[in-house]
Order: C-alpha cells, then structure tokens, then sequence
C-alpha cells in the first residue's frame, strides 16, 4: 500500500535525464542566438523612463543593468572587439539608476577609457560618467582618483589629472596618496614611476576582478618596459668593453653584468636579439608593453585574464 | 492510455465551458485591435506596433489562462473531492497527471490559435497582403506556445503541493524570474566558490523564458535561426517533461486529506 | 451442506493512521488505531461510530487515496492500489461533489470511461444505471443545476455504474429527506439481492439495523465491537417494561428508574433485568397491580452508549 517504488524510481529517472538534457539545449540554443542588438539590450534607451518603469525597485533594475554592461564587456573582450558601443549608455543607464553604484564609475573609468581592444576608446564618455558620479557622490575620494586616472591615462593631461587628485585628497577620509599623486602629477607626469603608482593603487582600490586583472596586466608592461631598456644598456655596455655583442645570456652573466638569466613577468627568458636588441619571447603573453616588440609586432591585443 | 486522452480531453471541456476563459481571449483580441489605432498614431511603423503589442497580449493572456486553470488542475480536485472518485477508478496517479496536464496543453494551443488569427488579420489589415517575414510570426507564436507549455507544466508541479493561491504566486514569480533568466545567469557568473557554483546551477535550473522570447527581433522582421527553433523546441520539452515528473513524482506519494 | 472458506471480500491488518497536526511542532494524532477486519463477501457491513472517530479514514486508506502509517488491506485477495481491484469496486465519498460543468450523462460517460467499461457498452450501461437512480429525466441538465439529493443519486450512480463487485459508500444517507433514505435503503437491499458486498459507514443507527447483516463500531479510531447486530445487542445488559395500574408512582419505583410515565390510569417503568425483583416489591408494598413486565430488546443505541462512553453510562 506504499507508492510504487518503480514508479518512484522511473519518475527521477526521467526528471534527472529530462532536466540535464534541458540544460544542455539551453546551451546550445544561446549558441544559435544571436548576439543581442542595440534594440534588444536597450529596449528603452532613456534612463530616466526607465526609472520610471522599474516601480520604484531602481535599485534592481540599476543591479541588472550593471550585470549587463559586464557581460557586454566580457563578451566582446573575449572576441577581441573593437566597438564597445553599448558600454557606455549600459553604465550611463546603471549609474542614473543607482547614482551610488561606485564600482561603475571605476569600470568606466578604466573600460570607456582604455584604446580599443582593451576598452571603448572614449575617454570623453569615461570623464562625463565619472565627473556624475562625483556630482552625486562628492565626499568619495575613489570617484576623484578614477577621474584624475583617466586625465592621466589617455589624455595626458597631467595638469588636469593633479587637479583632480588634489580635489579628492581634500575629502575627509581620502587616502593620503591622492595628495602624493597630485604633486608627483605636477612634477613628472609621464615617468613609469608614477604609472606604477597609479596601476599600484588601482588594484589596491579595486575588487572587481577584471579591474584587477587588468591593472596586473599595466604592472607586468610597466616591468618590462623598464626592464628592456636597461638590458639593452648594459649589452651597450658589455660591446663598448669587449667589441661584440654577448651571443648569449651566459656570457653576460659570466662578465659579472647580470646576476642571472633575465626573465619577463611572464616567465619568460627575454631573448637577445641581433643589434644588442632585446625582445620579449611571447609579446602575446605581454599586453600594453612598449618595449621589446619584435620589429611589426604590435603590443598584444588581448591582456591575457 | 484511453484514460489519459479521457482525462485530458474532461479537461479541455471544462477549460471551454469556463466563461473566465472567453472573456480573456476576447479581451486579447481587443488588445490586437487596439493595437492599430496605436499603430496608426506612430508613423510608419504600425506593423512593428502591431506584432509587438499582438505578440505581448497573447503571450500575456496566455499566460493568465495558463496559470489560472494550469493551478486549479489538482488543487481544486482535491479541494472538491472530485478526486476521489477519479483514484477509486483504475486510474493511475501519473495518468492523472498526464492527461491533466494534456487537457491544458490542448486548451492553450487552441486559445493560441484563435489569438493568432486576430494578429495575422491585423497585419493583413495594414499591408493588405502577407509577406515573407509574417512567416516569422509563426515562429514567435509558436515560441510562445512552448512558453505556455512550460509555464503549464510549472503550474501543475505547484499545484501537485501547495494551494491554488501559492501555485499562483508561485508560478508567476517563476515567469518573472524566467524572463530575466540571462540576467540571472550574469549574475551567478561573477560569484565565486561554493556560492558561485550554487548559483549557477540555479540559474540554469530556472525556466528561461528569455530564450523563447523572440517578439523584438521578429517586430523587425528579423529572420530566427532554424537551428534555435530546433534547440528551443527541445529545451522547452525537456523541461516541461522534468517539471511534469516532479508533479507525478510528488502527486503519488501525497495523503489526500 | 458443502463447507467452503469464503475469501473475504475487504480484509484489514493492523491498519493504521497517524497525522501529524500542527505546524511548528508536530504533534502526532491517531486517527486510526491498528484495524483488524475481515468483510465476506455478499455481505452488507455496517461501519458505525460517531462523526470522527475514523471512519472516512478508514475508507480513504481502503480506496488507496491515503497511505497507511503502518499495515495494509486487501480487497477481493488483492492490494488495494491493483487497477484489476479498482475496476471492481465502487466508491461514494462523504458529501460527494462532481464537475458542474457536466450534465449528469456526460459525468457517468467519463466514469465509465475511467473504468474501462467498454465502448459499445458504455451508453447502455449510463441510461440503465441513470433509470435505477431515478435521473432518467434529468440526464441532460448540467449537475450545477442539481440539489443536494439529487448530487447524492448521481453519487450513487457513479458508484454502481460499472458493476462493481463491492461497493463502499460513505455516509449515503446523509442530508437526504426521509424518501432519499428509503430510496438509498432500497438500493442498498437490492445491491446485496445481486450478491454484491456493501460496505457502508454511518453514524446514523437505525439505517445499519435495517440493512446490515454485521457492523462494526469505531469510537475514537479504535474498534470497539464487531458482530451480527444481536450479538452484539444482547451483550448490552437487558431492560424490562413494568406496567401497573392506578395513577400513581411511588418514590421507590422513581428510585429504580429514571423512566416513569403516567399513561392515564396506568403507568410505566423502564428498569434494568436485576433491578425487576426491587421494583416488583415496591409496586405490592404500595397496593400497586402490576399489569405486565416485558423485556425491552436493547437497541444498537443502548450498545453505541454503553460501549462509547462508559464514564457517561457509569454517571447516570
């Protein structure tokens, strides 16, 4: 007089089996889809309707379309993409929803700004998300590093990214390095120092993983950057002594020039190239660097995350 | 079988006695036509008016029809009794189920059927003619057919448990959360660990009524992949079939009280 | 006479239910105790026992719509949830209630369907059982339209319908008018003149005493007797009628008896069998004639109250 344990047993069967085969399909049919259009991501491209629309849960819709402007990154970053069309009204629709949804400002800052495959290439749209945010949010420091990051970083304004540090060291609880940055801006804008202090306190500031990773990926280029010229100064320096150029690590290592066999960031032996050139063995494996490229080798397109 | 195709066709017939059911076609029907004098409000694109409000008003009427009767299949028999008179039968918990859930399956295709004459008329109303991309109409309608047919068999697991006004709620949640299944997959992929995998594993779990949701792209006269309709069709019945075995699963081990 | 042993046709072992009630802390409730029943075929079982003391339990485990906590039943030698055994047997719940959208043909139809009467026989078998009900005229009308009698009938109708071999019926009598109640009696008589096994619960006596050739009673999910009605009547302690003539009672005889009535110019006393030799004396003490003394068969209610509720019986 129990349920039958056939039945029982036949019923998971088919549930186990039909729900797998399910999520299998699914994934092949997102497969067949295509990438979604402009009209299907921003059915509604104003925000403020949007606002509106969301009953009052803004806080939700603001969560789904940050998702959203991830994943179109995401997405397209993988594919290498050079168009990031929809990233910037997606994090514009985020932040009007959410105007205190710090970590959009940050992704813009870096992903608006950054050339493109690595980002959309349009500082403009970065300054005016962020330059909202701290319109909306001015006792947040972050939002002024952000602001004075992309000054800093694509438009090499230094004068414009000082100012910008200045201001937000001036916000209780800044982080006391804003002031440091603001003078070192002034002074010596352009040196590698100064970038290995900005990518340094980026990650720091950071704990979206594509923003880390990212700023990783600056570190490694800044290291070999330094790196490249330096060992292409001592191999100057090994000719000017011996006449010829080294044929080997080795023998630099042996003339007491180098400690050991020089490596990149990736792991990599640099290689010595003819001229007393130094190359970088996998430039893939480097992206942003601008030092050590084999003749035509372009600086990667895709940091490796 | 016999028992299954009487039950299911008892339930059909209770479906079109139901008077709640034409007065929610009828009023589908007026959305339809409503749709164009909207249309012919919004310059030159009344036919993507007319799709895009025709589709949304079947497939949300649709929706009604389904989870009101899709609830009411079991509860409301065990709340009669008229249950009871049904299991004293030779009747199989499961073929129960079954031929419920056929009953509904066949009511909506009909609905579906009468709603999507109302947009065909409409769009030949527009263009006087029919053209290669109404064939994409078909596509979406059917898409929404397969939603129905989920959201039925969604319907009738709650019901195989809970009350009428929970299966309710709970069916109708379920469809919100559906349609913003891509979201909530967006969502899981950027936790991590335990947490992340748990997530994930919800998220594919959820029906996703997004990917049957293709009335946008066809408004646009945008073609859909064969290959979807296929992977589609498959997705939608292999989950229905799981949702309806987890019905039967729980309907034949339940003391009717 | 040729002895055979008759396989019964409803058979219980240690039956038993218990719900869980209560939603933060469960607390177990008995609603049948361990049931041991054995019903023979042919026969009409009355099922007796005040509202809730487990009868439709009892019913809904034996119709497989509920699982036992423990034990199990069988009817006609076989598990109760074997469709062979479904397809023999007939049920009529409690206050039964059908698809109102239906007319009353086309609810017997898909009965009928369900269990597997054939096609070609289907209709035949809908009208016959329609006439013996007494719906022939109303077949066509939508159930919603019907009273509470008549939902009855079309229970009862969707019961015998496929010829059962048993057929249980939950309260069949209940709020029908006393011509429904000769009417369902009268079905009931002629069910067992066709050899079926009837297995009916009420709580109301005098229909079990006029049908049943054996009843069991339940009180408080417990069976408290199970017999041929007067067996099980004659256990109860025997009452006599004293009747005496001259229109007084005197104060002993109100001692003995809680009945006593003046008839006119006799009068009447309904006292136990050990207590008639007291009342005797006290009738000649007070120059009393006695007319008679009868005994007073005890009633299936005699026993219902002695049995039920002793802690009562005991205070009166």
């Amino acid at each position: 007089m129990r349920p039958s344990r056939r039945t029982t047993a036949i019923l998971v069967a088919i549930l186990v089996v039909c729900l797998a085969a399910a999520v299998f399909s699914i994934t092949l049919a997102d497969r067949a889809r295509p990438s979604a259009t402009l009209e299907e991501t921003l059915y509604i491209p104003s925000p403020s309707v949007l606002k509106r629309m969301s009953l009052g849960y803004t806080g939700l819709l603001a969560d789904i379309y940050w998702t959203r402007a991830v994943q179109y990154f995401g997405g397209k970053h993988v594919l290498a993409s050079h168009e990031y069309k929809l990233l910037a009204p997606l994090l514009d629709i985020t932040t009007q929803l959410d105007p205190h949804l710090t970590v959009a400002y940050q992704f813009g800052a870096i992903f608006l700004t950054q050339p493109p495959p690595n980002g959309a290439g349009d500082p403009d749209a970065a300054i005016k998300l962020v330059k909202f945010g701290i319109q909306e949010n001015p006792d947040n420091w972050h939002l002024y590093y952000n602001l004075g990051f992309i000054y800093y970083l694509e438009k090499k304004d230094y004068g414009a990214a000082a100012q910008a540090f200045e201001q937000g060291s001036r916000v209780p609880n800044a982080h006391p390095f804003l002031k440091l940055l603001a003078a070192r801006m002034a002074e010596r804008g352009g040196d590698l120092e100064t970038a290995r202090m900005l990518w340094t306190m980026t990650y720091d500031d950071s704990k979206d993983k594509d923003i880390k990773a990212n700023a990783i990926s600056h570190l490694r280029a800044l290291q070999v950057d330094e790196t490249v010229p330096r060992l292409e100064q001592l191999i100057r320096q090994y000719f000017e002594r011996t006449g010829h150029d080294p044929g080997n690590w080795a023998e630099l290592v042996r003339a007491g020039y180098l400690p050991g066999i020089p490596l990149d960031p990736a792991g990599h032996p640099y290689k010595l190239a003819p001229e007393g050139n130094v190359w970088v063995a996998v430039p893939d494996a480097l992206p942003f660097i601008t030092q050590g490229l084999p003749p035509g080798v372009k600086a990667s397109e895709m940091p490796k995350l | 079988m016999t028992r299954v195709t009487s039950i299911a066709s008892n339930t059909f017939r209770e479906a079109v006695r139901d008077r709640v059911l034409y007065n929610l076609i009828a009023f589908a029907l007026l959305m339809v036509a409503a749709s164009l004098l909207v249309g012919q409000i919004s310059m030159n694109i009344e036919r993507n008016v007319v799709i895009n409000l025709g589709l949304t008003a079947v497939s949300l009427f649709g929706l009604v029809i389904a989870i009101f009767i899709g609830i009411g299949l079991v509860s409301k028999e065990i709340e009669k009794k008229t249950l009871y008179t049904i299991l004293s039968r030779p009747v199989r918990r499961w073929e129960f189920i079954l031929g419920k859930f056929g009953g509904l399956v066949a009511t909506l295709v009909v609905n579906t059927v009468f709603m999507a004459v109302g947009i065909f008329a409409a769009v030949f109303y527009l263009a006087h003619h029919f053209q290669r991309a109404d064939a994409y109409l078909l596509v979406a309608l059917y898409f929404i057919i397969l939603q129905f047919v989920m959201i039925t068999a969604l319907a009738l697991l709650f019901s195989s448990f809970s009350s009428p006004l929970l299966s309710a709620v709970f069916a109708f949640a379920l469809f919100v959360i559906g349609t913003f299944a891509q979201d909530l997959r967006g969502f899981a992929s950027l936790t991590h660990g335990v947490i992340g995998w748990i997530a994930i594993a919800a998220a594919y779990v959820v029906p996703n009524f997004a990917a049957l949701n293709v009335i946008s792209s066809v408004a646009h006269d945008q073609p859909v992949a064969a290959s979807l309709v296929l992977y589609n069709t498959l997705y939608a019945l292999l989950y229905s079939a799981a949702a309806v075995a987890g019905a039967m699963l729980i309907f034949e081990r339940r003391n009717l009280k | 006479m040729p002895t055979f042993v008759a396989m019964p046709a409803i058979e219980t072992f240690g039956l038993e239910k218990t719900y869980t009630v209560g939603f933060w802390r469960k607390r177990p409730r008995c609603a049948l105790r361990p049931l041991n029943l054995a019903v023979e075929e042919g026969e009409v079982f009355g099922y007796l026992g005040p509202n809730g003391a487990g009868k439709t339990t009892t019913l809904k485990l034996l119709m497989g719509l509920m699982f036992p906590t423990a034990g199990s039943a069988k009817i006609l030698g076989r598990e109760v949830n074997d469709p062979q055994v479904k397809a023999q047997i007939g049920f009529l719940p409690e206050q039964p209630y059908f698809y109102d959208y239906l007319t009353a043909r086309e609810l017997l139809e898909y009965y009928a369907q369900l269990s597997g009467v054939e096609a070609r026989a289907r209709s035949r078998r809908v009208a016959a059982v329609l006439e013996r009900v007494g719906l022939r005229d109303v077949a066509g009308v939508q159930l919603r339209k019907f009273s509470k009698g008549m939902l009855q009938r079309v229970g009862i109708a969707q019961a015998i319908l496929h010829d059962p071999k048993v057929v249980f019926l939950d309260e069949p009598m209940s709020g029908l008018d006393p011509i429904g109640r000769r009417e369902v009696r009268d079905l009931i008589e002629s069910l067992k003149q066709e050899g079926k096994t009837v297995f009916f619960s009420t709580h109301i006596l005098s229909d079990a005493e006029a049908l049943c050739d054996r009843v069991a009673v339940l009180h408080q999910g417990e069976l408290r007797g199970i017999g041929v009605i007067a067996d099980l009547t004659s256990s109860v302690r025997g009452k006599v009628e004293v009747i005496w003539q001259g229109g007084v009672i005197p104060p002993a005889m109100h001692a003995l008896s809680a009945e006593c009535h003046l008839i006119g110019a006799m009068a009447r006393a309904v006292v136990g069998e050990n207590q008639l030799d007291a009342a005797v004396d006290a009738l000649r003490r007070a120059n009393l004639k006695l007319v008679s003394v009868t005994p007073v068969r005890a009633s299936l209610e005699d026993y219902f109250v002695e049995k039920l509720s002793p802690a009562e019986v005991a205070a009166r």
